[in-house]
């Protein structure tokens, strides 16, 4: 890859998401192959926030590589809690590692802790900012299912502050995509998002409700609202409400729909629908690690 | 006394700049950061009678030839000024200000969850749009009152 980082999905152009995903394939097709592509290197995962889950991700990623991680560990049993910067964390930590992982409550912070460092750093989310793996494995999924261009996609729910759905957004405006974002009005994507999608060209249709776009969709990007956005418990359960899917909303969709979510869900896709052929959400999930795998073997083979 | 007169009168060596919207000199130096701890001489004038600008002000800085990249960040702020460099009584060179690409270290960021706002050892940097500036570290877009900003770390 033409990049040091991986920052946000922003700097991805479309050769670049095509180079990550072919390789994700190559993995797909032949695990074994990679098995000790990087025998002996060292990924340093530095977590300022908790995320099971990305974090698990990444060490199966590097493990199935060959190499092995060292985790920075809780952050109440770190030097950050004697104060120390990130700028001094990330630095330090660097001379341990071939490469870093960095996720961090506050947005922008992947950008400047890659500013001190020399190896590759991953940015496995900002606090409200990118979450660009979380990017790539969707795209991946999405062109494993239904094809990256001449893709018709609706993406739901909390769309304001869900990062999950403004990088997917943006990453799509490299490809022949129509997006319809489909939200209560309250949580209607913030303008910083709309710039990049104007700029960007992209085709953006807004509605507050799902039934106007379901037939013609052939992903439908379902994401969580939280409760914590809303002032009024009875708000909350109303509006969510009509953001849920079960079978019979999808009576109205194509056969062909492809049901996709960031995991963890609650109740926004009712698990009768984990059965269908529409459900590809946990498929989705186990994408995270052959696209982690092919993310790092491109940034460690250009780094090496 | 003439207009020509009232900028350029009473400075003998350094900036002028003139043609600054009514209201912005202070912020004119709080983006130069010339608080005269410098030593500097500064005189401004305030809503003086303007041809072209309804009112403007005019900030003249003695013994200082100010940069074009350091003016440069006052178009954001004040998109019509000019700066003229006065050596001897006499103004030597005349221009625009241009609008940068970018600022680094001028403004903060008025997003209270950007890393910039954090005890991080990091200077502020807005990349400049058509009608705005966006934070380069959270992406915030700031287009309204961007004075307000002034005074990053
Ligand atoms: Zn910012």
């Amino acid at each position: 890859m033409r990049h040091d980082h991986l920052l946000t999905a922003n700097q991805l152009t479309r050769e670049d998401i095509e180079l990550v995903l072919d390789r994700a394939a190559e993995v797909d097709a032949n695990p074994a192959s990679f098995g000790q592509r990087h025998a002996g290197t060292l990924l340093g995962l530095c977590f300022f926030e908790p995320s099971t889950r990305t974090k698990m991700s990444f060490e199966a990623a590097m493990k199935r590589l060959g190499g092995d991680v060292v985790d920075m560990g809780s952050i109440e049993s770190s030097s950050v809690k004697k104060g120390e910067s990130l700028a001094d964390t990330v630095r330090v930590v660097e001379g341990y590692t071939d490469a870093l992982v960095l996720r961090h409550p506050l947005m922008g912070a992947a950008k400047m802790a890659s500013e001190f460092v020399d190896v590759p750093l991953v940015n496995a989310g900002d606090g409200a900012g990118h979450h660009p793996t979380q990017t790539l494995l969707d795209l991946y999924t999405v062109r494993e299912n239904a094809g990256l261009d001449d893709l018709t996609i609706g993406i739901m729910g909390d769309l304001k502050y869900g990062r999950t759905v403004h990088s997917l957004a943006t990453a799509l405006t490299n490809f022949d995509a129509t997006q319809h974002f489909v939200s209560p009005e309250s949580l209607k994507l913030p303008r910083s998002v709309r710039y990049d999608l104007h700029e960007a060209g992209a085709t953006v249709r807004e509605h507050t409700d799902l039934e106007e776009v379901l037939p013609q969709l052939d992903v439908l990007y379902v994401t969580r609202i939280q409760r914590e956005r809303f002032p009024d418990e009875n708000e909350y359960h109303r509006i969510a409400g009509e953001y849920q899917i079960d079978a019979e909303t999808l009576e109205a969709a194509s056969d062909d729909l492809t049901v996709m979510h960031p995991l963890p869900r609650v109740d926004e896709i009712a698990p009768e629908i984990d059965d269908t052929d529409y459900a590809r959400y946990f498929e989705q999930a186990h994408n995270g690690v052959p696209v982690r795998m092919a993310l790092l073997d491109l940034l460690l083979e250009d780094s090496a | 006394m003439t207009d020509k007169q009232l900028r350029v009168s009473k400075i003998e060596n350094g900036t002028v700049i003139d043609h600054v919207h009514g209201g912005q000199a202070l912020n004119v130096l709080a983006i130069l950061g010339i608080d005269g701890s410098g030593g500097e001489q500064v005189s401004i004038g305030m809503n003086v009678p303007s041809e072209t600008l309804a009112t403007k002000d005019v900030v003249k800085v003695e013994g200082r030839e100010l940069s074009q990249d350091e003016v440069d960040v006052l178009s954001l702020i004040a998109p019509d000024a000019t700066i003229n460099i006065v050596r001897d009584y006499d103004v030597v060179e005349k221009h625009r200000v241009d609008r940068p690409e970018n600022v680094t270290g001028v403004l903060s960021c008025p997003n209270h969850n950007c890393i910039t706002n954090a005890d991080e050892p990091v200077e502020t940097r807005f990349a400049v749009l058509r009608d705005g500036v966006r934070c380069e570290f959270c992406g915030q877009i700031v287009r309204e009152d961007i004075a307000n900003h002034i005074g990053g770390e």
